[in-house]
This record gives C-alpha cells, sequence and structure tokens, in this order.
C-alpha cells in the first residue's frame, strides 16, 4: 500500500530550508479489523433493529412537534403559553432531529462497509499538454482581438472601464439629505436659550430647588416631544443634571456662570464613542460610562480621569426662569458626542470655554 | 475533471440488464439532459479521511443551513421600518409604549406568532455557533498547517467567510432595535465619525442624516439577509470547490503519505455520516433553542439614545472590537483645526493589522520558508513548534482583547478595581503573547523530545518488575511500526544559509529571509534516525 515514491513536480528551492526526510520506510496500511456486526449476523440484525427504532422515534418526534402546535395555543397576554409553545414545539423538533441524526450515524458506523479506500492524488497544476493549450487560446484570442497590437482601443477601454463605476459613487449621495451637509447634523441640539430642563421621560420642569444633592437627574429639552424626529434629537440633547456643595465643585472662573448655586449640566453623550453617560457616583462626584468605562470628574468640568475617553464632557450653560425653573442659557457651544474629523470648525468660538490643566493626572 | 461526454442520447447504450426501476428511470432521464453521470462517477467514490477535528468546518457549514432556514422563516414575519408604532401585542409590561415597527415585530415573532420565538432562537444560537465553529476550524487548520500549498486560496477564502459570519452577526443583531442594539449601532456610528476626511461623511449617508434616523435598519436588514448571504453563499461554493479539488488534508499515519488519500469514499459512507452529522448539529442547536432564552429583547425594551444598563455584553465574537476599544489609551490631536482621535484610530489600525497578518499568513509562511511543494499531510503541531508558537500569541493576543470586553465584569467578580484590571489588561495585550508564544514553543520541543524517547526506548508500560539484583524498574514497551509510524512521519527542516542569488548578489531581502528562516527552525529537535533506534533497540 505504501506509497514510497515523492511528488517532487518542483524542485526544492534554491533557498529553501533544508529538509531532512524521514529516512523510515511506512509500513502500509495496518490490516483491516472486522467489527462486531461483520463477524456476527445476529449484531448486525441488531444494528438494524436500533436505527430502525431511531428513525421511528424521529417520526414520532415530529408528529409531537405538530401535535405541540395546535395543542398549546398562544393566549394572548400570558406567557407561559408562549414558553410552553416554545418548548414542546421545540423539543418534538429536536427529538425528530437528532433521532435521524444518531440513526444515520450508527447505520453507517455498524453497518456500512469501513473498509478502508485510497485515492492517489495528482500535482495540483493541470498537465504541460493542458498548460500548453490553455496559452495557446489566450495567445491566439490576443492575436484574433489585437489586444496586444492595438493598444489604443486596449488602453482606452481599460481607462473606460476604471471610469464606469464613477456613477455608482454619485448614486449614493442621497443616501442622506442633500440639502445639508453632516457637520450641519452634528453640530447643533436642540437646546436653545430659555428652553427649560425637563425630566426623561416624563417631560416635567425641573426647579432648581428640587435638584438635590447625591443623585444625577436625566434630563431632555421640553419641547423635545414636539419635534420631528424625538429620538435623533435625544441622541443628541440628552443632559445629566447634578448638585454639587459648593466647595467641591472647582469651576473655573470663566465657566462661573455656567452653572446654577451648584448645579452644572452635562451632555450626557460620551465623548469617546457616543454612548449614554449613565452611572453616577455620588460619593466621588464622577461620571462613569458602562461602555468602556471612561470616567468623568463632575467637580472639574467633567474632566477624563480614566478610560478611552479624551475630551471632557461638554457642558450645558444653565439659569432659571422667573418662575424657578431651570432652563438653558443657549445651545452647547461645542459638539456633543464623539470626535470626528472636522469638530473643530463646528466649535462656537466666541462661547466656548477650554477647561484647562492636564486631565489623567488624578486617576482613581 | 473527467471530460463531459456527450452522453449518448440513445437508450440503446444504456446497459441492456438494467432494471427498470424509478430510480433508474429518473437517474435516465437526468442524465440524458444534464449528462450529471459524469459528477456522479468523478464524485462518488472520493475519498474522505477522518478525524474528529475535521468535523469542525461541517459544523460551521450546517450551521449555516441552519441560519438560512430559521432566518428565512424570520424574513416572512419581520418588519424592519423605523416607523413609530404603539405597542399592542401580548407582551404586557410593553403594552402601550412607544416603539418601532422593527421592535415591536421582533416582540410579535416572540410573543404573538407560533414558533416563532423557537426560530429567533434557532437563528441566534445558531449564529453563535457558526462564529465559533468557524473560529475553531481556522485554528484546526492554522496548527496543523493545512494552508500550505495549495490550499493558500482557500485560507484566505475561510477567512473572508470568517469576517463575513460576524458582519452577518452584527447586522442581525442590530434589526431588533432593541435598547441594546441601538447601542451598538451608538457605538459604530462614533467608531465611523472618527475616520480622518470621510467619517462624518460614511455616518451622514449611513444613517439617512442624524443618528440614529429612520434608514438604518431597513439598510441593514437588505445587507443581513440579501447582500452578505449571497456574497456568503458564493463564497462558501469556491471552498467547497476548492476543497474537492485539493482533496482533503490527512495525519501522516502508517499507510498513508503525501501522495494519497486514505477513507471511507463520499458514496455511502462519508454521505451518511456527514447527512446523519447535519441532523445532529441540527438537533442539538433546535433543543438549545427550545429550552435556553437567548436575546430576551423584551427586557431590554426599544431603543431610546438615554438608558443604557451595566454589565451588557454584545454578542461574543463582537467582545474583541469592543475591548480593543476599552483598552485604547486615551488619546487625541488637534492638529491644523483637524482632529484625530487616536483613541479610535490605534484600535481600529491594530485590528486591521491582525486581520491582514492572519489572513496572508500563509504566503508570509511560505515566503520564509520557500517550500514551494505541495503539503497533503496535516502537521502535528507540536511539529511545528514556531508555528505553533505563533499561533498560541495570537490566539492570546485575541483572548486579552476579548476580556477586555468584560473589564467590568471581570472587575466586579473578582472584587477588583475596574481601572486595575484594565491597566493589567493592557500590560498583558503586550507581554501576554510574547509569554505564549515562548512557552508554546517550550511545550513543542518537549513533546518532540518525548516522542523521540519513545520512538527510542519504548513507553512507560506502567508495570514494575524486579531485577535480579534487587532493584526496581518499571518495564519500557517498544511501539509497533504502525504506532511508531505516526512518531516519525515528520520533516524536520534546518535553516536557510545565506546564499548568492543566480546574480551572485546577497539582497536584504534574503539575509531578512535568511534570519526569518533560522528564527523559525533554530530550535529543533533532531529527528530520530535509524542508527539510533538500531543502537537502541542493542540495549
Ligand atoms: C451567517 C449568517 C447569519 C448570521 C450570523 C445571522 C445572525 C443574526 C442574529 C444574531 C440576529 C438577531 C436575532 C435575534 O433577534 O436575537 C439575526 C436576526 C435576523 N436574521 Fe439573521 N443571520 C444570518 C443570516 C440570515 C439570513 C440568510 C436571513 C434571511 C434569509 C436572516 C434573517 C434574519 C431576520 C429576519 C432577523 C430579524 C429577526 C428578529 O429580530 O426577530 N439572517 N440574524
Ligand atoms: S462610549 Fe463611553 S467609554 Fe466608550
Amino acid at each position: 500500500m505504501a506509497e514510497e515514491t515523492k511528488m517532487q513536480d518542483v524542485e526544492l528551492h534554491r533557498d529553501a530550508a533544508l529538509e531532512r526526510s524521514s529516512e523510515f520506510e511506512n509500513p502500509g496500511l495496518p490490516p483491516h479489523r472486522k467489527r462486531q456486526t461483520d463477524l456476527h449476523p445476529e449484531k448486525a440484525k441488531r444494528a438494524e433493529r436500533t436505527v430502525f427504532t431511531w428513525f421511528l422515534v424521529s417520526a414520532l418526534g415530529s408528529i409531537v412537534a405538530v401535535a405541540a402546535y395546535i395543542a398549546v395555543p398562544i393566549t394572548p397576554g400570558d406567557l407561559t403559553t408562549t414558553r410552553m409553545n416554545n418548548l414542546l414545539l421545540g423539543l418534538g423538533i429536536a427529538l425528530a432531529l437528532l433521532s435521524i441524526g444518531i440513526g444515520a450515524v450508527h447505520w453507517s458506523k455498524q453497518l456500512m462497509s469501513d473498509e478502508e479506500h485510497v485515492d492517489l492524488r495528482h500535482p495540483t497544476r493541470g498537465s504541460d499538454a493542458t498548460r500548453a493549450k490553455a496559452v495557446e487560446v489566450f495567445t491566439l484570442g490576443d492575436q484574433e482581438s489585437g489586444f496586444s497590437r492595438r493598444s489604443l482601443i486596449r488602453n482606452s477601454l481599460i481607462g473606460a472601464l476604471a471610469v464606469v463605476p464613477l456613477p455608482a459613487v454619485v448614486l449614493f449621495r442621497d443616501l442622506a439629505p442633500a440639502d445639508e451637509v453632516p457637520t450641519d447634523v452634528f453640530a447643533h441640539t436642540m437646546w436653545e436659550a430659555g428652553t427649560r430642563l425637563c425630566l426623561d421621560p416624563t417631560g416635567t420642569p425641573i426647579r432648581a430647588e428640587d435638584v438635590s444633592y447625591g443623585s444625577a437627574f436625566h434630563v431632555i429639552p421640553e419641547d423635545l416631544e414636539e419635534s420631528e424626529h424625538p429620538l435623533d434629537e435625544k441622541a443628541k440633547a440628552a443632559v445629566l443634571l447634578m448638585r454639587l456643595p459648593a466647595d467641591a465643585l472647582n469651576e473655573s472662573p470663566e465657566r462661573a456662570g455656567w452653572s446654577y448655586d451648584g448645579i452644572v449640566a452635562y451632555s450626557k453623550i460620551c465623548t469617546h464613542v457616543g454612548c449614554p453617560v449613565a452611572l453616577y457616583e455620588q460619593q466621588t462626584h464622577h461620571l462613569l460610562c458602562p461602555c468602556h468605562q471612561s470616567t468623568f470628574d463632575v467637580k472639574n468640568h467633567c474632566k477624563v480621569i480614566f478610560g478611552p475617553a479624551k475630551r471632557p464632557l461638554p457642558q450645558l450653560p444653565i439659569t432659571v426662569d422667573d418662575e424657578g425653573y431651570l432652563i438653558a442659557q443657549r445651545d452647547f457651544t461645542e459638539p456633543v458626542g464623539p470626535s470626528y474629523f472636522e469638530r473643530l470648525h463646528d466649535v462656537d468660538e466666541d462661547g466656548h470655554v477650554q477647561v484647562a490643566g492636564t486631565t489623567t493626572e488624578q486617576r482613581a | 475533471m473527467t471530460t463531459t461526454q456527450s452522453p449518448n442520447a440513445a437508450p440503446a447504450s444504456q446497459a441492456p440488464q438494467q432494471r427498470k426501476t424509478v430510480t433508474s428511470w429518473a437517474a435516465n432521464y437526468l442524465d440524458e439532459r444534464t449528462s450529471i453521470s459524469g459528477v456522479t462517477a468523478y464524485l462518488g467514490r472520493k475519498i474522505f479521511p477522518d478525524h474528529w477535528s475535521f468535523m469542525l468546518g461541517e459544523v460551521a457549514l450546517y450551521s449555516f443551513v441552519v441560519i438560512l432556514l430559521s432566518g428565512t422563516f424570520l424574513t416572512f414575519f419581520f418588519d424592519p421600518s423605523m416607523g413609530h408604532t404603539t405597542y399592542e401585542g401580548s407582551y404586557v409590561p410593553l403594552k402601550g409604549i412607544e416603539m418601532s415597527i422593527a421592535y415591536a415585530s421582533s416582540l410579535d415573532i416572540s410573543f404573538d406568532i407560533r414558533g416563532g420565538l423557537l426560530m429567533r432562537q434557532v437563528h441566534h444560537w445558531a449564529a453563535l455557533l457558526f462564529v465559533a465553529s468557524i473560529g475553531l476550524h481556522m485554528l484546526r487548520v492554522f496548527f496543523t498547517g493545512a494552508f500550505r500549498k495549495p490550499r493558500e486560496l482557500n485560507w484566505v477564502i475561510g477567512f473572508l467567510l470568517f469576517i463575513l459570519a460576524m458582519a452577518e452577526g452584527f447586522t442581525g443583531y442590530s434589526l431588533p432595535d432593541d435598547l441594546l442594539s441601538g447601542n451598538g449601532l451608538a457605538i459604530i456610528n462614533g467608531m465611523v465619525k472618527a475616520i480622518p476626511l470621510v467619517g462624518g461623511w460614511i455616518s451622514y449617508l449611513l444613517f439617512g442624516g442624524m443618528f440614529p434616523g429612520v434608514d438604518v435598519i431597513p439598510r441593514l436588514f437588505v445587507l443581513h439577509i440579501m447582500l452578505l448571504p449571497a456574497i456568503l453563499i458564493v463564497l462558501l461554493g469556491m471552498h467547497m470547490v476548492l476543497l474537492v479539488l485539493n482533496k482533503h488534508t490527512q495525519f501522516a499515519g502508517p499507510g498513508k503519505t503525501n501522495e494519497n488519500v486514505v477513507g471511507v469514499p463520499i458514496m455511502p459512507v462519508f454521505a451518511a455520516k456527514a447527512g446523519g452529522f447535519f441532523f445532529l448539529v441540527f438537533g442539538v442547536i433546535m433543543a438549545i433553542a427550545a429550552t435556553f432564552t437567548i436575546n430576551p429583547i423584551w427586557n431590554y425594551g426599544p431603543y431610546d439614545p438615554s438608558p443604557v444598563s451595566a454589565g451588557t455584553q454584545p454578542d461574543w465574537y463582537i467582545g474583541f472590537a469592543d475591548g480593543a476599544l476599552r483598552l485604547a489609551p486615551g488619546w487625541e490631536t488637534e492638529l491644523f483645526g483637524l482632529t484625530f482621535s487616536w483613541n479610535i484610530l490605534i484600535p481600529m489600525a491594530v485590528l486591521g493589522l491582525f486581520i491582514v497578518l492572519v489572513m496572508f499568513y500563509p504566503f508570509i509562511e511560505a515566503w520564509v520558508t520557500q517550500d514551494k511543494r505541495e503539503h497533503h499531510l496535516a502537521d502535528r503541531p507540536r511539529n511545528a513548534p514556531t508555528r505553533t508558537a505563533i499561533g498560541a500569541a495570537g490566539v492570546v493576543f485575541y483572548a486579552v482583547m476579548w476580556a477586555g470586553a468584560s473589564s467590568d465584569l471581570i472587575a466586579t467578580h473578582f472584587h477588583l478595581n475596574v481601572f486595575q484590571v484594565t491597566w493589567v489588561l493592557q500590560a498583558l495585550i503586550f507581554l501576554g503573547p510574547i509569554i505564549a508564544f515562548w512557552v508554546t514553543k517550550r511545550v513543542a520541543l518537549g513533546l518532540q523530545k518525548k516522542d523521540r524517547e519513545i520512538l527510542l526506548h519504548g513507553f512507560e508500560s506502567g508495570r514494575i518488575v524486579r531485577r535480579p539484583g534487587g532493584e526496581y524498574i518499571e518495564v519500557h514497551q517498544g511501539l509497533d511500526e504502525y504506532e511508531s509510524w505516526k512518531l516519525k512521519a515528520f520533516e524536520s527542516p534546518e535553516p536557510a544559509k545565506v546564499r548568492p542569488d543566480e546574480r551572485g548578489r546577497i539582497t536584504t531581502g534574503t539575509h531578512v529571509r535568511a534570519a526569518l528562516s533560522r528564527w523559525f527552525f533554530e530550535d529543533r529537535i533532531e529527528p530520530v534516525t535509524k542508527a539510533e533506534v538500531e543502537r537502541a533497540s542493542h540495549h
């Protein structure tokens, strides 16, 4: 059985690592061992019965599944019926499938010939004659078309083919509104001077005196539900509101007017890749983004103290109106959420106050 | 391939003694119109070698079939629209809540359509199994060197299938428009935006304006059920055709050489085993789907950009990318008024490089070894210590990123601080692969040494006898020639020497290659020689 001829159709490359082929002889296939079912007809008979039984069980499983479908209807509002339906239907089908599988594998292992067979491999490349023919086909094709000879039309064809996908590129422009460009939608949120800060999701306006210490309020603009696309607006305008003791709040003088009586409002959209920054640790006044653990220090204008985010959360300048409700002084002074290439163009140069200082010296 | 000879139209050419059964009539009918007998003759008795690890690819194939079946069922009921609706279905906790039609229809599939929940769970479990089995299959191919000539192209195709599978998984995960899937899209949006120059535009076009908008899910739906599956199926077809052309690899063994294939023929044994195995895979997925909930979207609620719960996890195969984002340093630079978000670009670039290295590994190794021969024998991993060590380093690199995606869970589970866990993982991403490389190589060489010992002195039989002199020894038992062949049948190349090329020059490329070749092959255990075996047997 042992074929000791080596498939040396390709010579070893001169730089190839030197091979050291095994010096031993391949002993050839070991003698075939007969199975119990080959030796004893009654065992073969028993195997046959086993396979038959499995196939029978399979048909039974299918019937169970159909019966479950009909007999265990889903009662609206009753979750247990959904679960029951799912369970019985699924187990019935599973039984039907598994039994076919077990039966077939058993059949193949016990009853089908397990004699080992040998196929010879051939080098993958075509024979020299075939390859010569292939070359000839190309040569003829070239000669008869003049592909190489008539270089002018050949090159112009290549040029035309290179240009022909261009319309496809243009065609995709209207995937998004044609009368806008990306930065139009990234640059602004719906906060304006006088927009009331309201609770998410009820939309109740918030009075300054109701903002207690120790918890973060989830905030939306008051007219969010009236906007054309509330979800899109919310994805940019969501805000967190916290009241800090005066001695904890370490405000930069230029931003002193952005807070009201120890109450500060920051964008909830993480400056890393845009998850909502949802976790507020009241002892440390840290905000934690659950997605990649960026941690922002509310005491210091939400500068990043840990994690992959770089920029502080944008601050929303707030104040109160004459009824005592918290309102925005204006929109954010910079785009909220993740950075993008042209971002700096959309920072409001007059209104924005960069928070100074290093950001990561104070790792927790 | 067998040349397709034009089937002789005259029925007279049929074997006259053939019985006129329905099968033979149908076969004749088909063959006279398609010459299909040629295919049967060519393929029917092709030989397939058997080894448990060869089934991993089969699992992938069968779970894909299950995905196609369950996915088609889902398309009949699923409505990808992001338009608004008020939920009126039978899941009481969400009754009266505003949500997208996509989410509402996923809830209907789960609660109001008989078998709908089952199909959703079959689809999701099969998807998880699909990606997992492709990954394991790929590791099998890597560690046995089955990617070497002539199978390099099939490695590339297989790897593309792996990437496509993840893309399918991600687009599918986004479809139900629940809180978690929307959050995943938010993250993608943030990553896309970071790409210099075009990022903003891609995000703007993808979401049809603002995020989340009303366009993205219908678009992902088209990708998920049409474009990506079509590409997947074409590549899968190519993968199979190349498999048939190149034939399967096999492990070296008695009677098994680089020039033959030893195993069972497709008809009937392999067909029966493989067919049966398909039903087993399908059945197992079905049983799991019947009993274990996956992706309970009703617990998460509809997508809302504001809430998010801690400890939520993406599907496992996206974890490595999420982890890479977590472990990246918080760097960003502003240059000439433009923003470069290294905290996102670096992990993307590292992942891209990793993917490229894996995809082109066969060509890299072939360049280093300059081995131009065909290889049909699967290596035992220990007999290619450097490759095995490279593979282990890659696995550890992936695993550290993957662990990164669960840094918060690791922290709470082991009562650590999440910052410390992150720092440890950041260090491990550099050190882990190096340690894994070194350890694996030592282990592989150690195992080779052990094989050598066994060949020369037999293995410890566990039988202790007392020598006449009173000392106790354990009897060493030799292997028979069949068993010992498995240990002997491998090549152990020596490093290439630096030699001048045709024009008598030694280029830098030659030096680099020789250095790599040395790195690849330097540490080696001398294979046993005949003389040694003879000497040992005279003891
Ligand atoms: C390799 C291929 C595929 C993978 C990995 C995959 C994965 C997924 C995943 C993870 C989901 C989320 C399921 C859930 O609701 O929990 C999903 C949803 C879905 N998939 Fe696929 N899928 C694949 C191919 C297909 C194909 C070929 C079809 C259609 C013929 C399809 C149709 C659907 C539909 C309609 C949904 C939405 C169902 C729902 O949300 O209730 N998928 N897919
Ligand atoms: S999105 Fe907040 S840390 Fe990544």
